[in-house]
């Protein structure tokens, strides 16, 4: 094939697009509970457990869309009562339990997996792709672009609908509030429990949904450890983005385009081992961190559990 | 002071602790039971052919007690990051690396110098490296305010990567099949101690661990990394430099982190494959907060889920159930720990 045939170039935007919509939820989604002031560490653990949830009910149910919808309430459901209760409501350590529901997930599918599917690995069907008329007749662009599963449009504009929350109405301004002063919020008789409640619950959902594209469009097949650190992307790139949905938009798609690149060099014919490709988010974050680690600004009390009646 | 409170001091003073350190454990191998019934294992003969095999099994004992070095190392090196209160979450990375360049080191130094002498060096050359690998995170987070959970975590996906690319495209010894680096010979290594299979290196890494328990709790240097940890601005305060102190420590710990490795490789791996990640540091990070971060018990610990480290790759191959259990035990363990916790602070809190 050759390297800069336009059915090649599309279907290199087509990867990384499909690639970056995981994370662009997880990281859309971790930023609202970051905006009101929960650390979601364990959002790695959401990530897969929706992949999993999400591959599970596709397969057996047959439709990919029940499967979505499982991803996302398993991730709500474990983001409610693993990281909420504990962390919102009982003021434990985010760090531990959030590392703790990383490792229990990444155990437990990996052994739930083991013992379901690691005989027959089972796929998934192809996807059904839904084409935008005209613009996905573009060259190049258009496949790449414009012709997508649909959960993709959806994703995109959670992302812009994120913005319009945060900037427009009450419920994204108590976000901030429950982020930054705590405090002021409750005084306005706003319980801060319940933002943040409502605010690690999305995060959960969104994590979870991004997980089960990642199994059911992404590969088509649930493997262990499938996330592979996506969700400590997602954490940085919400962390950078400063509560702009679009800079997490932007950033997953630098990710698509890196895991993308084994594809290109392999075409090219460059011979570089894989962990190579594995290692480039990665890095590409690290460099930014470096870079404009200044700039990440986090709210004033990101990870600081709230008491009622605690003005200070 | 009659009887009865002197029963009741004794149980306050003694028997509270290990009622709190126990019952995590305890819950944890419940619940992981649970879920081994669920993919249809009896959790008993599980656990029975763990211990059979890790503990009872003189093979499996030595394997086990070898098993500690690293693993001691490591909860040395946690145990000073997270008493500053710093969240080294990069020790795989640092492990691997460590143990990437003592097995670069070692092979071709062996033949230039005495034996111990390349030892001694290959084992400075990886704690090097793993501090090295641990500086990035430090002065982010010292410097530019970056969480360093996130940052550490991520080197040490770029360290895993590393230590691959390196062993496959640099390191890689071209008599084996599979990428590899050179092979130190059985005779160089670390010496076995008394006719058994158990590496000395365990006795190095017990050593490392109390020393470093001893300076952490005796010395006015560990006094001053314990009030880093429990309150930086009271230490901005006292006049410490905490950027540099932060800096200090995490690098520190990077270097125990590497030490670790490196004394595995020179003491009981020997060479390093590629795309080997033991992740010995997560497993690691719940031993050291189930301690209360304390190196004695660390000890006791690291010993016991050694026992379920190696007894389990046998009860594995045996019963079929993947070491993926492991991951989840552990993360279970840390949920029941900071559970446990949590409903302590509010007895003595309903108490006063």
């Amino acid at each position: 094939m050759s390297l800069l045939s336009d059915q090649f170039l599309s279907s290199l935007i087509f990867g990384s697009v499909t690639a970056a919509v995981p994370l662009l939820l997880a990281g859309c989604g971790e930023q609202v509970s970051e905006k009101a002031g929960v650390m979601n560490i364990g959002l790695e653990g959401m990530i897969l457990l929706g992949a999993y949830v999400g591959f599970l009910v596709a397969y057996y149910e047959e439709s990919f869309w029940l499967g979505f919808l499982a991803g996302a309430l398993a991730g709500g459901v474990v983001a409610f009562v693993v990281v909420a209760i504990p962390c919102v409501w009982m003021a434990m350590n985010q760090v531990i339990i959030g590392l703790a529901l990383t490792l229990v997930v990444q155990g437990l599918t990996a052994l739930l997996q083991f013992f379901q599917f690691s005989h027959s690995y089972p796929r998934l069907p192809d996807v059904d792709l839904i084409p935008i008329p005209l613009l996905s007749d573009i060259r190049i662009i258009g496949p790449g672009l414009f012709n997508h599963q649909g959960l993709v449009y959806i994703s995109v504009l959670i992302c812009i609908g994120l913005s319009l929350v945060f900037r427009f109405t009450h419920f994204g301004m108590n976000l901030t509030a429950a982020g930054s002063k705590p405090a002021a919020l409750d005084a306005a008789g706003i319980d801060v429990a319940m933002t943040r409640t409502v605010a690690v619950v999305i995060t959960g959902l969104l994590a979870g949904l991004g997980g089960a594209f990642m199994s059911e469009v992404g590969g088509g097949i649930f493997v262990p450890l499938m996330s592979n650190g996506a969700g400590y992307i997602g954490i940085v790139l919400a962390m950078l983005a400063r509560g702009k949905p679009s800079i997490v938009l932007g950033g997953s798609l630098v990710y698509g385009a890196c895991l993308q690149a084994t594809t290109a060099m392999q075409v090219t014919g460059i011979d570089i081992p894989t962990d190579v490709i594995q290692m480039l988010p990665f890095a590409v974050v690290i460099i930014i961190l470096v870079a404009f680690g200044r700039k990440s600004s986090l709210p004033a009390e990101l990870g600081i559990p709230y008491f009622r009646g605690q003005r200070g | 002071m009659t009887q009865s409170q002197q029963t009741r001091r004794l149980f306050l003073g003694v028997l509270r602790p290990i009622g709190m350190t126990l019952m995590p454990v305890i819950a944890a191998l419940v619940v992981s039971g649970v879920v081994l019934l669920l993919v249809g294992v009896n959790p008993l003969s599980y656990y029975g052919l763990v211990v059979q095999s890790g503990l009872l099994n003189p093979y499996g004992l030595q394997d086990t007690i070898t098993r500690t070095g690293p693993l001691m190392l490591l909860g040395s090196s946690l145990l000073v990051s997270f008493r500053a209160g710093i969240w080294n979450l990069g020790t795989d990375g640092q492990y691997l690396l460590g143990s990437l360049a003592a097995a670069v080191c070692a092979p071709n130094l062996v033949g230039t110098m005495p034996l111990p002498l390349a030892l001694v060096l290959s084992m400075i050359c990886g704690s090097f490296v793993g501090s090295a690998w641990a500086l990035l995170p430090a002065l982010l987070r010292a410097y530019q305010g970056v969480n360093e959970v996130i940052t550490s975590l991520m080197m040490t996906f770029l360290g895993t990567g590393l230590c691959a690319v390196l062993i496959k495209l640099c390191f890689r010894d071209p008599a084996k099949s599979e990428p590899e680096t050179l092979a130190l010979r059985f005779a160089d290594r670390l010496p076995h101690m008394f006719g058994t299979t158990v590496s000395s290196g365990v006795v190095f890494a017990l050593l490392v661990l109390i020393i470093t328990h001893l300076l952490l709790v005796h010395t006015s240097w560990g006094l001053r990394i314990q009030i880093l940890g429990a309150n930086p601005s009271a230490a901005r305060h006292a006049g410490f430099n905490v950027n540099r102190m932060t800096t200090l420590v995490f690098v520190a710990s990077g270097a125990l982190a590497g030490l670790a490795g490196a004394t595995d490789l020179v003491g009981s791996l020997g060479s390093l494959r590629a795309n080997w990640t033991p992740d010995y540091g997560m497993t690691v990070v719940p031993i050291v907060f189930l301690s209360r971060l304390n190196g004695w018990t660390i000890i006791v610990f690291i010993f016991v889920f050694s026992v379920l480290s190696i007894g389990s790759q046998n009860a594995s191959l045996l019963l079929g159930v993947p070491l993926y259990y492991n991951l989840a035990f552990v993360g279970l363990l840390l949920i029941f720990f900071a559970l446990i916790e949590y409903l302590d602070k509010r007895r003595q809190l309903q108490m006063v």
